[in-house]
């Protein structure tokens, strides 16, 4: 089959996925989650087929796959849009094929398919469990199956069907389209226990939250299709021209151009899509979801794919950079470097097993994002791949231990219980090994274990451009931001897997079935293996062993091939440095973690401790300064002041004042004049009537015939004189 | 009796025909008079598309034209005139579209002297399509207040609790701002000779000054169809008050009406007066744009914030208008259409609602997504295209409407600064904010009142009622280019216009 038509076939199995359970098979759980993993290994072939074909192109940047078909009118031209595979979109489409795969059959597993449905179960509330009956006639808890179990796969189906189409996408629009499909997606996923009052503000929060990034990036489209007159990637970012056009036109506002500003307004979609600080603030309530949205949402699809759209349009973003950074590039470097660190010191705080996953999200986004403003574009592409295999996997990873420790929970029947609070767990390495061994892959990964790890190569190459571009503070920030991501790394897997268990959940905690536990070796694999395609070619010993493979081939996106930043050893010391402090600190802080025990960041922080821990306060700020003030506006001000107040009132007044001047005329004028004058008439008629009779009307006909011919005489002397006598 | 056989007087005028019908009935016999109604609007929709398949997608000018002289004493020359071209073949089609569906959605909730409101509602349609096909000013006129006189009696017979106050408040707002319209009428038919508008268009010799008070004369009338703020406060009392099918045309049609008359009258006849103005009309538009998403929010009548959303979507066609390029204004004439799509869809399900429970309180609901299954995922998707989510036609129109506006921010253009798509995309952040609280409120959450538990799901007739919107609503969100095609020549022709006079003016 030729490559184009496969790329445009991609998208299109999750979304028939999700079209078929919800219209036939929605009663059939075994149909379709069959149909929905179905669709996602159909997908994650053709991905397979596309993404192998493309790394045996040579100069694959300069002749991509494109494909494209006139699809909206816009003045007088047609807006294009088609599918194109380039390095870059290859390389994503790579991630996004293994871990939507992945996500997908987990999530058979993690619904509980095959067990019982549950005592009292409702849908839209998570499972409650089941009371079944051995052989022997014993009553046990067991796991029963989520209520809306076809729902989910359907939903997930259109998720994946937006991340694909955002990939494969050849402009900027039909991104957009993938990217605010998958907005909806998380809407509907994160709040899919829509009873749970939590999950129902989450869902709101996260959708508001990213629209608001999704609208200045709007507007970002707006102004660079009103430049271009296209939006098509290849005619914008791989056009020497059309860039040194927008990089050199003012857009008279704050005297950037509008290549920055353009730039800084696509980057504020980023900002909320992946997160960043101020818009963060969406991405840990997102938890509220089952976790293989969880996974979806923070590895495989969603705020990956914020970042694949900055990496995207990087030659934007760095446009009439010859000598200084952009101020686009400005902006992403602080903002990214801000949020690495930020995010890493609240996750130090968390107990939650999700949450600290959570801000250990936002935090290597904020990596990825800082990677790009320093200009440090291939690394940024690297760590996005490794970090979606390994956050995957955490996450997948963390579902299983959650899952492990609801079946203990059903088994004391202590629901008060959290099984997502680490503070529960511990020991759990003895009763659930496969979770924890490829966990612990995922951890090491996360943390930048030296040599072995994806995370160590993606990182160090982050760490090593910064140094080897000046970019000091960037470069420390980020350093800073490693130590502690290996630090609260460390804890996370002390406090769940080390040690004894802290509770008799903990002890009854069981292994996930295989369809979870595949998964997590599948991706334990990738953690560690997707590392090995990009070696810098110079690293000691190992560096030239296998080429630099990742660097070639993403670089050749770009116009002008990126150089590979030369080797350094103060870097690569920094991040062994930190990888290993930070591991070895928290499993020497946490190795005798117990619930009596005050935790250890806590103790060494003291009274700063309630600030990581409360997030800093920034949902409540938020809640203070936007939330109140916009209710206030639109309740109190304009709808109940303005509208009912000022503009009806005014309506009223009017209608009122009408009323008044029509009542004057009726009392000052109608009444005493027209009609006075009327009934006067009336009544003098009246009077003449009650005169009159008794003078002319006698009854005697003599008298009537006279007044009739005095009367006749009288009207033809009057007729004469007006007919003949004037002319 | 030969000019009756046109196309377009055909379209115009075959709605009567039922009505004639429909008196011949007796009141008790209800479904004759459901069937009658339905089937003429049917077949009105039929003509239609004969209609539309005469038209030519190519040909910028009017077409189908008939002209006929009609009254013609001491030097008044009014005709009979009437066509279609790219501005209002969709609308024409809108209107036949929406009738049948408006028809369909009474038929268990109009239950009292079904004969009459069927008769007022197809000469409501009468006068509806007559408004879109009609270019002699006079006749035109005519038309448009034509429309006044069924809507009136729709809300003020079948209509809610306060159905009088809010008849009387439609019918006297409405009818302020014509009276204006017609002393503008009147001058431009006696001075220029001719009522008919290509006519007037053609002669172009309006002195910039003049053009001015004509602008606002016709504006007049316009702004407080559409409305636009602060004109609108007699919308959502029409809407709340008025039955689910007056609704649905109201907001699908008789709004339209208003931004149509810009369109067809306001830019071509005064177009200096239409650059100079556009900063003002676009500065209307965007406080409409966030006033009606604010106050949306703040309603708890479900109705009545759809009302308000409809304040805030209008903004967005008015701002494309204004913006007088190709982009904004094809936004804007695809925008009425995609408002008129997804806001009847969105009455038709609240009609729905109120039918089974007889309130519209978001508060009385909750969880009815669990109840409804099929109600709740329809409302979604409804729910979606109007907040304008890729994929759905909102999208389409707003993003269309924001290229249009952003261009016309440039130094130079209509609005000068790129403060106006800015703030436009405020709404559709707010869009996002007032519809998904309302989904929240309703469809979310625990089931907590008992009077909703035994609530039935769609039915047959129902779902058949909503199936040909969400059929356009995907359409339009997926492959738009057959809609703009249909318009695009005729927009260019009128963009033309426009920057002569933007140059004249310079």
């Amino acid at each position: 089959m030729a490559t184009e038509l496969i790329i445009w076939l991609i998208p299109l199995p999750p979304l028939l996925a999700f079209f078929i359970i919800t219209l036939l098979t929605t009663r059939s759980k075994a149909l379709s989650h069959t149909i929905a993993v179905g669709a996602a290994l159909l997908s994650w072939l053709g991905s397979m087929v596309v993404f192998f074909r493309a790394i045996q192109v040579e100069h694959f940047g300069e002749h991509p796959f494109v494909s494209s078909i006139p699809w909206l009118a816009t003045g007088d031209t047609y807006f294009r849009i088609g599918v194109q595979i380039d390095p870059l979109s290859a390389a994503s489409l790579f991630f996004v094929a293994w871990t939507v795969l992945m996500i997908f059959i987990y999530s058979v597993g993690y619904h509980n398919y095959g067990q019982p449905e549950g005592d009292h179960d409702l849908p839209g509330l998570p499972p409650h469990g089941a009371t079944v009956k051995d052989a022997h006639g014993h009553e046990h808890r067991v796991l029963s199956v989520e209520p809306m179990y076809s729902r989910f796969f359907a939903f997930i189906g259109l998720f994946a069907f937006g991340m694909y189409t955002l990939v494969v996408s050849d402009n900027l629009l039909t991104l957009f389209v993938g990217w605010e499909i998958m907005g909806l997606c998380s809407y509907l996923l994160i709040g899919f226990w829509y009873g749970k009052p939590s999950a129902r503000a989450a869902m709101i929060k996260a959708f508001l939250t990213t629209r608001v990034g999704d609208v200045f990036m709007l507007l970002g489209l707006a102004y660079l299709y009103s430049q271009t007159g296209t939006l098509n990637y290849r005619e914008i970012f791989y056009n020497a021209e059309t860039l040194h056009m927008l990089a050199e036109h003012s857009s008279g506002f704050l005297g950037l151009s509008a290549a920055a500003l353009i730039g800084i307004l696509l980057f504020i979609g980023t900002v909320g899509k992946s997160a960043q600080f101020p818009l963060h603030v969406w991405l840990p309530d997102a938890m509220e979801g089952p976790t293989p949205v969880s996974a979806m949402i923070h590895a495989a699809t969603m705020v990956s794919a914020g970042v694949y759209m900055v990496i995207r349009i990087f030659p934007l973003l760095s446009a009439g950079a010859e000598h200084a950074a952009t101020p686009a590039m400005l902006v992403m470097s602080i903002i990214g470097a801000f949020t690495a660190l930020f995010a890493a010191t609240i996750a130090v705080a968390q107990d939650d097993i999700k949450r600290v996953l959570a801000y250990s999200t936002i935090s290597q986004l904020g990596y990825m994002v800082a990677a790009l403003g320093i200009g440090a574009y291939v690394a940024a592409a690297f760590h996005l791949i490794t970090h979606a295999f390994f956050k995957a996997l955490l996450f997948l990873g963390s579902g299983s231990v959650i899952h492990g420790m609801e079946h203990g929970v059903l088994h004391t029947g202590n629901h008060s219980v959290d099984p997502q609070n680490m503070k529960n767990m511990g020991g759990l390495r003895h009763k659930m090994p496969i979770t924890f061994w490829t966990f612990l892959v995922g951890g090491f990964a996360l943390s930048g274990f030296p040599l072995v790890t994806a995370g160590f190569w993606s990182k160090d190459e982050i760490l090593a451009d910064a140094w080897g571009h000046g970019h000091y503070v960037v470069f420390g920030t980020l350093a800073l931001a490693a130590l502690l991501t290996a630090f609260y790394t460390m804890r996370q897997i002390t406090m769940t897997f080390l040690g004894e268990p802290r509770t008799e959940e903990a002890k009854h905690a069981h292994e996930t079935p295989w369809t979870m536990t595949f998964p997590l070796v599948v991706l334990a694999v990738f953690a560690v293996g997707a590392g090995w395609v990009g070696i810098p070619e110079h690293f000691p010993v190992i560096g030239g062993l296998v080429p630099n493979w990742f660097h070639e081939f993403v670089g050749g996106t770009l116009l002008e091939h990126p150089e590979a930043v030369e080797f350094n050893i103060i870097p690569l010391l920094t991040s062994l440095v930190v990888a290993l402090g930070g591991l070895y600190a928290g499993w020497l802080a946490y190795r005798n973690y117990s619930q009596s025990r005050v935790d250890a960041a806590e103790k060494a922080l003291g009274g700063l401790y309630h600030l990581p821990r409360h997030k800093y306060y920034f949902d409540e700020l938020y809640d203070r300064i936007f939330i109140k003030p916009a209710i206030w506006l639109a309740e109190s001000f304009t709808s109940a002041w303005m509208d009912r107040g000022v503009i009806d009132g005014f309506l009223h007044w009017v209608a009122y004042i009408t009323g008044r001047i029509g009542n004057f005329f009726r009392d000052a004028i109608d009444k005493p004049i027209v009609n006075g004058l009327a009934d006067k008439l009336a009544d003098t008629m009246k009077w003449l009537g009650r005169v009159f009779p008794p003078v002319i009307q006698t009854g005697r006909v003599q008298q009537y015939m006279i007044m009739a011919l005095v009367s006749l005489a009288a009207f033809s002397a009057l007729f004469y004189y007006l007919l003949v006598m004037t002319p | 009796m030969n000019f009756l056989l046109y196309p377009l007087t055909m379209v115009t005028f075959f709605p009567l025909l039922g009505v004639l019908v429909l008196l011949f009935l007796k009141p008790e016999q209800k479904n004759a008079a459901r069937w009658t109604a339905l089937i003429t609007s049917l077949i009105t929709f039929g003509i239609s598309i004969a209609v539309l398949a005469q038209f030519d997608r190519t040909n910028p000018d009017l077409q189908l034209v008939i002209n006929l002289p009609w009254i013609q004493v001491a030097g008044w020359n009014i005709a009979f005139h009437m066509g279609v071209d790219g501005l209002s073949i969709l609308l024409v089609l809108l209107t036949t579209f929406l009738t049948p569906i408006s028809i369909l959605s009474t038929w268990t909730a109009v239950e009292d002297r079904v004969k009459d409101f069927m008769l007022f509602f197809l000469l409501l349609e009468v006068g509806m399509v007559g408004v879109f096909v009609s270019l002699d000013l006079f006749l035109f006129y005519i038309f448009w207040e034509f429309t006044l006189v069924p809507m009136y009696f729709l809300i003020g017979i079948w209509g809610g609790p306060n159905r009088m106050y809010a008849a009387i408040k439609f019918f006297l707002y409405t009818m302020a701002g014509s009276i204006l319209m017609l002393l503008a009428v009147l001058w431009l038919g006696i001075q220029g000779g001719t009522f008919s508008v290509p006519e007037l268009v053609a002669q172009d010799n309006i002195p910039a000054n003049l053009q001015t008070w004509l602008f606002l004369a016709f504006a007049a009338a316009f702004a407080i169809k559409v409305p636009m703020w602060p004109l609108h406060s007699w919308l959502p009392d029409a809407h709340v008050e008025a039955p689910t099918a007056g609704s649905v045309i109201l907001a699908g049609v008789l709004l339209k009406m208003g931004t149509y008359g810009f369109l067809r009258f306001n830019l071509p006849l005064f177009p200096q007066a239409a650059v100079q103005l556009a900063p003002l009309m676009g500065v209307l538009a965007v406080i409409g744009i966030i006033y009606g998403a604010a106050v949306s929010y703040a309603q708890q009548d479900v109705k009545k914030l759809v009302a308000y959303s409809s304040v805030s979507h209008l903004g967005f066609v008015m701002l494309g208008l204004f913006a007088l390029n190709p982009q904004g204004i094809q936004g804007g004439i695809l925008q009425m259409i995609n408002h008129g799509l997804s806001t009847g869809a969105l009455f038709l399900i609240v009609g729905m609602i109120y039918e089974r429970r007889h309130t519209r309180d978001m508060d009385a609901f909750g969880g009815l997504w669990k109840i409804m299954p099929v109600y709740g995922a329809l409302t979604l998707i409804v729910t979606l295209s109007s907040m304008g989510l890729p994929g759905l036609n909102g999208f389409v129109g707003e993003f269309t409407i924001l290229l249009g506006a952003w261009e016309a921010g440039q130094v130079g253009g209509p609005f000068g600064s790129y403060w106006y798509a800015g703030l436009a995309a405020i709404g559709v952040i707010l869009a996002a904010v007032y519809m998904l609280y309302m989904f929240q409120k309703v469809f979310l959450g625990p089931v907590d009142k008992d009077e909703n538990r035994s609530l039935k799901d769609l039915n047959w007739r129902e779902i058949v009622t909503l199936a040909p919107l969400l059929v356009f609503i995907f359409w339009i969100g997926l492959y738009p280019r057959p809609f703009f095609e249909l318009m695009a020549p005729s927009v260019d022709k009128l963009v033309q216009i426009l920057q002569t006079a933007a140059l004249a003016i310079r």
